[in-house]
């Protein structure tokens, strides 16, 4: 197996080393991706949308329909990764550990045994614990704001600098993922409950189709954002440059709750009990 | 000999990704751990990024950023100023859609193992004939 895997790699390596000898050179300003559509954006981008960021105004209005399913694979995947791993009936699990928090003292209760009351004098802890690290929770805990606005400011300027939905939305994630990691899964799902992740990506592929439809009822096409004049009173121009502005939110919405949805399904088999 | 010096550099973005592909192909087709194979899926998808991002590049081509001048507020779009933002665009959602597949190949592996108590993909095989 490992003899015809390697011919059949080196087969297709050589295939492509041939192709690629008619490929363009590097940075070749003539080279065809070059020339024919991209000219088009380059020049026409202020014009029409008002948005220096030429990724970002390809990627929300001359390209928004492939950007709105894009958003809907993302859901997607959200949906499919819960429907695989969630265990629905709730199994007590053979044992619980709680911990006394005044004198550190641990209890393992058994199944079936008596579980003490919401106190503030006891606290779960996972079954596979390790002590917890002081310096490692106040820095991670001081971390998470800072994240948080730079994710907002990556998606609020995704118009005049590298940024935009998908980046901010993942970094957002990422903030409540290092609570997940440096506390434990049931701290991370008390800021965010996996019912509001999920009823965020839902909102946020809602935003994004929305916007759409929006200005199919304001008689335009769908996702032609210059309608949106007549509820913004900008400008054609500037309506289409906000346009893409709440398409963003939407998708960094959308971006945030399925990323959080995964790793919270991926790291605990899909019990959101005990996991990283 | 000179001809084919400047023909490998003129070139290097694309041997950069054939090596990467044929590494991630290598991984998917001969591994035996589906973890691995996923992360030869992973090394494969990044290869194809790369090579669509290096095909953006211009010479004396910027950011696809418009520069707006702070003292008129005039811009000049030029298309020789800028690189291709198209590829960027469309890696953006390659990216998006790498991690969609990746956690879907992540949460069936889980499954898997769950269900087989290996990842090895010769066990599992020979415990469904076994059935």
């Amino acid at each position: 197996m490992k003899i015809i895997g390697l011919i059949a790699v080196f087969l297709c390596g050589c295939l492509l080393v041939y192709g690629a000898s008619d490929f363009p050179g590097w940075g070749d300003p003539s080279s065809p991706a070059s020339t024919h559509v991209s000219p088009y954006y380059i020049e026409t981008t202020m014009e029409f949308t008002h948005v220096p960021n030429i990724v970002t105004s390809v990627l929300a209005d001359y390209r928004g329909y492939d950007t709105m399913y894009e958003t809907t694979v993302i859901f997607g995947a959200g949906i499919a990764c819960f429907l695989l791993l969630r265990v629905v009936k709730k199994k007590d699990p053979v044992s619980r550990l709680y911990r006394h928090k005044a004198t550190g003292i641990t209890l393992r209760i058994k199944k079936g045994g008596k579980i003490p009351d919401k106190s503030n004098a006891f606290e779960r802890i996972d079954s596979e614990w390790v002590p917890y690290d002081l310096i490692i929770q106040i820095s991670c805990r001081l971390l998470v704001p800072l994240i948080q606005i730079f994710a907002l400011y990556v998606i609020a300027h995704g118009h005049y600098s590298p940024g935009g939905g998908f980046q901010g939305g993942v970094i957002l994630a990422a903030s409540i993922i290092l609570i997940a990691i440096s506390y434990d899964l049931r701290s991370a799902l008390k800021i965010m409950s996996e019912r509001a992740s999920a009823f965020l990506s839902a909102i946020g592929v809602f935003i994004y189709a929305g916007t759409g439809a929006l200005c199919l009822l304001l008689g335009a096409n769908f996702l032609d954002y210059a309608a949106l004049d007549s509820l913004l009173g900008s400008g054609m121009v500037m309506a289409r440059s906000h346009g893409i502005l709440i398409v963003e939110i939407g998708v960094g919405i959308a971006v945030m709750a399925v990323m959080i949805c995964l790793y919270y399904n991926l790291s605990s088999e899909g019990k959101q009990d005990e996991g990283l | 000999m000179e001809d084919v010096i400047s023909f490998v550099i003129s070139k290097y973005n694309y041997w950069c990704y054939i090596v990467l592909l044929m590494i991630g192909l290598y991984a998917m087709i001969v591994k035996n751990n589906l973890v691995k194979k996923i992360i030869g899926m992973n090394i494969f998808q990044t290869a194809i990024i790369l090579f669509y991002v290096s095909i953006s590049v211009k010479k004396e081509g910027t950011l696809p950023t418009i520069i707006i001048d702070p003292v008129t507020g005039t811009h000049t779009a030029r298309a020789a100023d800028y690189i291709n933002p198209l590829p960027h665009v469309l890696m953006l959602t390659a990216i998006v859609v790498s991690v969609a597949t990746l956690g879907i190949a992540l949460a069936l592996a889980i499954k898997i193992y769950k269900e087989y108590d290996t990842l090895e993909e010769d066990e599992i095989f020979a415990q469904i004939r076994k059935k």
